[in-house]
């Protein structure tokens, strides 16, 4: 792997890592919404990058869906649910900002470390991208955890979702119809995420997902 | 004679001093006669200790028929303690000094005289002592010297509880210190430190000692979460006794980490750099929180001592760290570092002590809420001060910025480390330092500012006079010494590298011959720091644009009310206070260390009563920790109680089950 | 000797002439952002010469440290402005303190003025030390991280030494120098009082940070801190432009055209970052104050994980 190319790949990785944790950071739900569709395009650029660096076709395919669904089609979508659900206002942090930041620091720290350790024989590029892919993966998983709105928690769990793109695309030899087949399954979680979010917000006029705790039958 | 002999008769003449002190105590020159003859024994014995440092690196084992029969009592003066006694004496010639001016003001002389030299003289004891029981012998006699100073005023307000939190803690440390030289001794019983070098124990055993080390001397120098009767005890003292505590005392107990962990037992794992570099980083970022919710003054200065240590800590982790892989000029920076920030620590903790009991003296308050306004009555003590503030909050072109900038140096060699742990804490650590740092510079802006600068707040520091000479003397040769070792830190460098090279093994590249006595302490590409240029453009500019302005521009000045968007006549109430300075950082960060609850009581509209706003404070350590331990304490007592109601049958019986078990575990012994 | 002499003497002169310049083109970019025609670029120079002309009102309490801190602030600031390149790396004094130490002396500039606005006794001049002394303790440690970064990139915190690493060509493109460029940019906001963390235009009473530390100045000694503002200012753009858009800087044995050519792309540069300064302010709105540590820990957090990255990964070169 040549250095200009390594560093590209190297470099939008890092700035996957980077969007997540601006998805930590953002809580106003529209501004949410841009990062997380400006973390698809940069997956995309990542995406096509791979293909352009592994002389790989069928990635340029990955990366155009990457783009037309999680940068156009999901947030416009959840756009509309947020704005038909009128919840425009702050999205409430169960831990404070600089908690989550510091837990996002170690995610990361723990996913380098782990990643240089187990796949030492791995080439440079792989470590390093499989790396920032776990991170991806792991703050994504840690926003589900912090948000109670269940709009940032779907954006939670989509952001996950691209680390594990990004972890494919670095993969040589990721068959498309697994990419395309994720990529209309998260398609799907989405519809039937939304659809549950309307059922929610209907019953219990909230989409706090700390509200529905107290519905749960196995309670004290 | 050699030069063990000489500081050991410089020890007995502070205990002769000790013991007059003590006969003449009523006497109206007695304050005169102990800390004059402090002074001058302090004086010869600092001389003494430079020629030592500087010139001879090794010293001869002096052995006296003290202490136990069979082991002797064994001195020795090395270069590690060498260094330490130019730290401890130039301290204790300070503080004698400031003594002088203070004597007359002392209602209790009987309580302070005797114990003072005798203070002196323990600490320079454990810093001569070259065997395991004459050292904790003089650690304990320093320990208890120096409580017995703490108590001297004690129906003052809380110094009794002081008092006993110092005792308990005190007694809790030598205990771990004991134990860490039983398991260092040879199981021949070698307790000098020779046979302890010659002998090393094996790796699982040196790694307890180093534990136990780490919290024995920990203790005393006041590692966080050891540290909580360290800002009891040390604001209870007299002024220059809390100098004393709080730049010298400490140090003894930095030394005793030094001399054990690196000198007997040296590292012997790569995992003890990891608590020592998060103790001390915990230690910094606690210990300058908990100083910026002060408005005692003196306590803010006693809690700001645990940040420095702190410092001291991430150096020797630090070095450690390097020591262990194997990097020797990288060993040498960091304790470069922590022992440059130790004897700058020294310096400017004594020289804001003495501001502070100069403040005390002169105005009877230690509340910082209560003064206000001292820089126009005080002009002398505040510009000390100041000078003061300005090197503990490691602003260049002072000495603490050089001992911050050499840690950061060597914090940024850590990458070099095949350790993924380290490699992690380091730049971690890293972060927490500058975090503290930058939360000294708060922590002393409001030390200074509410204390000297705005409008008095009470009568009594209206009416504030300035201090004595002997005071201003005291304050302002630390003074001196804090510019000079920021401006020329290159011979400070050099003068400790002996004792450098002693611990680590290693040495620092000689800076003594870098053009215009720059410091660059790997390579002047790399890094290079130049004090003395630094302060000369600073000057140069600040009278250059002084001198501009002057000539060309305006130079008329007026007097006039103060603006303050247009609020006139308000009184020196609605300053901006201590506490409402430090809210803003307490909102931020003080969740770490605090649990906060605020109460504000609002009277309703047509209410004549004032509205109040009630903050308490409460410490987590001291909760999470020591309450729960003082509580089971008391729980075992209680339950133990019971033990003094028994029949004489019953305590037969107790006895005699003793007796059998003991004889039962013999039996049962492998 | 006598060339490096005059190019070092040069620069600081530079710096302080541009500086009401930049601030210039600032206030003038957010003014036709905003439909208004604006002062001439040339108003701040007016500004400091007739407030220099005015005699200074001084408070009756004030100390002999209030009329002192002025000048001490504007040398400090000063001293760490000439030791940043500008159009030429290689400095005569560059040498005399590195990039930890620029930050030590921008933080004894804000030390004094949090005194200064603390000697008079006022509620506001408490306010506004008490808020800097937050926005310091956060942008310090930032600052720190950040440098942690650049000298394992370029093995030294020596900022010429720097600058020059960053020149050759063999730096690549970093993840860790993208993060560290982020957060420096809102260090560098944070530290000069810009939108979102202050407002250096505000005189509303409970917005002022800056504007409330010096609300008693007033003459010479007011236009004296007024320019050591916008030294910082240029300093920390002077600071960006040569580690992260280093290309035109002159290296160290450059031929005189190479450096005037230097110097005019670093003119170029900096009316650059002012324009974009301008649009910048102009698009945000400011944060409450208690929004900023959020803000600046961000970037705290940032400077971290580029500077971690680089920690962990340095086996890999």
């Amino acid at each position: 792997m040549k250095g200009l190319d390594f560093d590209v790949a190297h470099l939008l990785a890092g700035g996957l890592v980077l969007i997540s944790f601006m998805l930590l950071y953002q809580n106003r739900l529209y501004a949410l919404l841009n990062v997380f569709a400006l973390q698809a395009v940069v997956l995309s650029l990542s995406v096509a990058w791979q293909a352009y660096v592994q002389d790989a076709n069928h990635l340029y395919v990955t990366a155009a869906i990457a783009f037309a669904f999680k940068a156009v089609i999901i947030p416009l979508a959840l756009h509309r649910i947020i704005a038909e659900l009128g919840i425009q206002r702050d999205v409430e942090n169960v831990v404070g900002v600089g908690p989550t930041m510091l837990a996002g620091l170690a995610l990361v720290a723990l996913s380098e470390v782990v990643m240089l350790r187990i796949a030492s024989e791995a080439d440079v590029l792989a470590q390093e991208d499989l790396a920032f892919a776990l991170s991806v993966v792991l703050l994504g998983m840690l926003m589900m955890v912090v948000r109670r709105n269940a709009v940032s928690m779907v954006v939670g769990f989509m952001s996950l979702e691209n680390g594990l793109i990004l972890a494919a695309a670095g993969a040589k030899g990721m068959p498309l119809v697994v990419e395309i087949s994720v990529a209309f399954s998260v398609l799907v979680a989405l519809v039937v995420i939304g659809v549950f979010l309307f059922r929610i917000s209907e019953r219990f006029e909230t989409v706090d997902a700390h509200a529905l705790d107290r519905f749960r039958g196995d309670q004290r | 004679m050699s030069a063990e002999a000489l500081f050991l008769s410089g020890d007995a003449a502070l205990l002769g001093l000790a013991v007059a002190g003590g006969v003449a105590a009523r006497k109206p020159f007695a304050g005169t006669l102990v800390y004059g003859g402090a002074l001058a024994i302090c004086a010869a014995m600092l001389v003494l200790a430079l020629v030592e440092l500087l010139g001879r690196t090794n010293g001869e084992t002096l052995v006296l028929p003290l202490g136990l029969p069979w082991i002797g009592a064994r001195f020795r003066v090395d270069a590690l303690s060498a260094f330490f006694l130019v730290v401890i004496n130039l301290g204790g010639a300070a503080a004698s000094l400031y003594g002088l001016g203070a004597a007359r003001h002392e209602h209790s002389p009987g309580r302070v005289l005797p114990f003072f030299p005798a203070f002196l003289a323990g600490m320079n004891l454990v810093l001569v002592a070259s065997d395991a029981y004459t050292f904790l012998l003089s650690w304990e006699f320093m320990s208890i010297a120096s409580w017995a100073l703490v108590m001297a005023h004690h129906r003052e307000g809380d110094n009794a509880r002081a008092g006993y939190v110092y005792l308990v803690m005190a007694s809790f440390g030598t205990f771990m210190l004991l134990l860490s030289f039983a398991l260092l001794a040879s199981p021949a019983g070698g307790y000098a430190f020779d046979a302890m070098r010659a002998a090393p124990p094996a790796p699982a055993v040196a790694g307890l000692a180093f534990i136990l080390a780490l919290i024995g001397a920990g203790s005393k120098a006041g590692i966080v979460p050891l540290h909580v009767w360290l800002p009891l005890a040390h604001p209870a003292a007299p002024s220059h006794v809390s100098a004393l505590m709080s730049g010298v005392m400490t140090k003894v107990a930095v030394y005793g980490f030094v001399r054990i962990v690196f000198d007997l037992a040296g590292p012997q794992g790569w995992w003890w750099s990891v608590p020592v570099l998060m103790v001390g980083a915990g230690t910094a970022l606690l210990g300058v929180l908990y100083a910026l919710m002060q408005h005692d003054l003196k306590r803010l200065l006693a809690y700001h001592t645990v940040e420095n240590i702190g410092i001291i800590f991430i150096g020797f982790g630090l070095a450690l760290a390097f020591k262990w892989f194997g990097m020797p000029s990288a060993a040498a920076l960091a304790m470069t570092a922590a022992l440059l920030h130790t004897f700058n620590h020294s310096l400017f903790k004594s020289l804001l002590f003495f501001g502070a009991g100069a403040v005390l003296s002169a105005t009877g308050e230690r509340d910082m809420e209560h003064l206000g306004g001292l820089i126009h009555n005080m002009p002398r003590t505040a510009f000390a001060f100041l000078v003061g503030c300005a090197a503990i909050s490691a602003l260049p072109p002072f000495n603490g910025f050089v001992s911050e900038w050499l840690t950061f140096q060597a914090i940024l060699l850590s990458p070099e480390l095949s350790s993924w742990v380290l490699k992690i804490l380091a730049p971690a650590v890293g972060a927490l330092l500058a975090l503290s740092a930058a939360l000294a510079a708060a922590c002393f802006a409001k030390a200074f500012g509410i204390t000297f600068l705005g409008r008095a707040r009470t009568d009594s520091a209206k009416h504030a006079h300035e201090t004595n000479r002997f005071a201003l003397a005291a304050m302002f040769v630390p003074a001196a010494l804090c510019l000079a070792a920021g401006v020329v830190p290159g011979l400070f460098i050099d003068a400790l590298s002996p004792a450098v090279s002693d611990a680590v093994s290693g040495r620092m590249p000689a800076q003594a011959g870098i053009a215009w006595l720059s410091i660059a302490p790997i390579a002047e590409s790399r890094s290079s720091y130049n004090g003395l240029l630094v302060f000369l453009f600073i000057a140069i500019s600040a009278s250059l644009a002084a001198s501009v302005i002057h000539r060309f521009a305006s130079n008329a000045l007026r007097r006039a009310p103060a603006w303050d968007c247009g609020f006139p006549d308000s009184s020196p109430a609605t300053q901006y206070t201590a506490e409402s300075f430090a809210q803003p950082i307490r909102r931020v960060f003080g969740g770490l260390a605090f649990v906060t609850r605020e109460h504000i009581d609002m009277p309703e509209p047509g209410e004549t009563r004032p509205a109040r706003f009630e903050l308490t404070l409460g410490d987590r350590i001291w909760d999470l920790i020591y309450a729960p331990l003082a509580n089971s304490v008391e729980r075992a007592a209680v339950e133990l109680n019971r033990l003094q109601f028994l029949t004489i049958r019953q305590y037969l019986s107790v006895v005699f089950a003793a007796l059998i078990t003991l004889l039962v575990m013999l039996a049962s012994w492998p | 000797m006598i060339v490096d002499l005059a190019f070092q003497l040069l620069q600081m002169t530079l710096v302080i002439a541009v500086a009401p310049l930049l601030t210039g083109l600032v206030r003038a970019t957010k003014a036709r952002l905003m439909r208004r025609r604006g002062p001439p670029l040339i108003q701040p120079y007016r500004d400091l010469i007739r407030l220099a002309r005015k005699e200074a009102v001084v408070a009756d309490g004030a100390s002999w440290l209030f009329r002192f801190v002025p000048y001490l602030v504007f040398a400090a600031t000063w001293v760490a402005a000439a030791l940043v390149p500008t159009f030429a790396t290689g400095l005569l004094f560059s040498w005399s303190a590195d990039l930890i130490a620029i930050i030590a002396l921008l933080g004894a500039a804000r030390f004094f003025l949090a005194l200064a606005g603390l000697d008079v006794g006022t509620s506001f001049g408490g306010l506004g030390s008490s808020r800097e002394a937050l926005f310091g303790a956060l942008a310090e440690p930032a600052m720190i991280v950040i440098v942690f970064t650049l000298a394992l990139v370029a093995g030294s915190t020596q900022l010429s030494t720097v600058a020059a690493y960053m020149v050759s060509s063999n730096v690549g493109l970093r993840v860790s120098l993208g993060m560290a460029l982020v957060a420096l940019i809102v260090v560098a906001l944070a530290e000069n009082g810009r939108i979102p963390v202050d407002n250096p235009a505000t005189h509303l009473e409970l917005t002022m940070v800056h504007e409330a530390m010096i609300l008693e100045y007033s003459g010479r000694h007011l236009a004296v801190i007024e320019l050591a503002a916008m030294l910082k200012l240029v300093l920390y753009v002077s600071l960006i432009v040569c580690v992260f858009v280093p290309w035109g800087l002159a290296i160290a044995d450059a031929s005189v055209a190479d450096r005037l050519l230097g110097a005019l792309l670093y003119l170029v540069k900096l009316a650059l970052a002012g324009v974009a300064l301008g649009v910048f302010e102009s698009s945000i709105a400011k944060m409450r104050v208690f929004r900023v540590p959020d803000f600046v820990g961000a970037a705290l957090m940032l400077g971290f994980l580029g500077a971690l990255l680089l920690f962990v990964s340095r086996t890999l070169k």
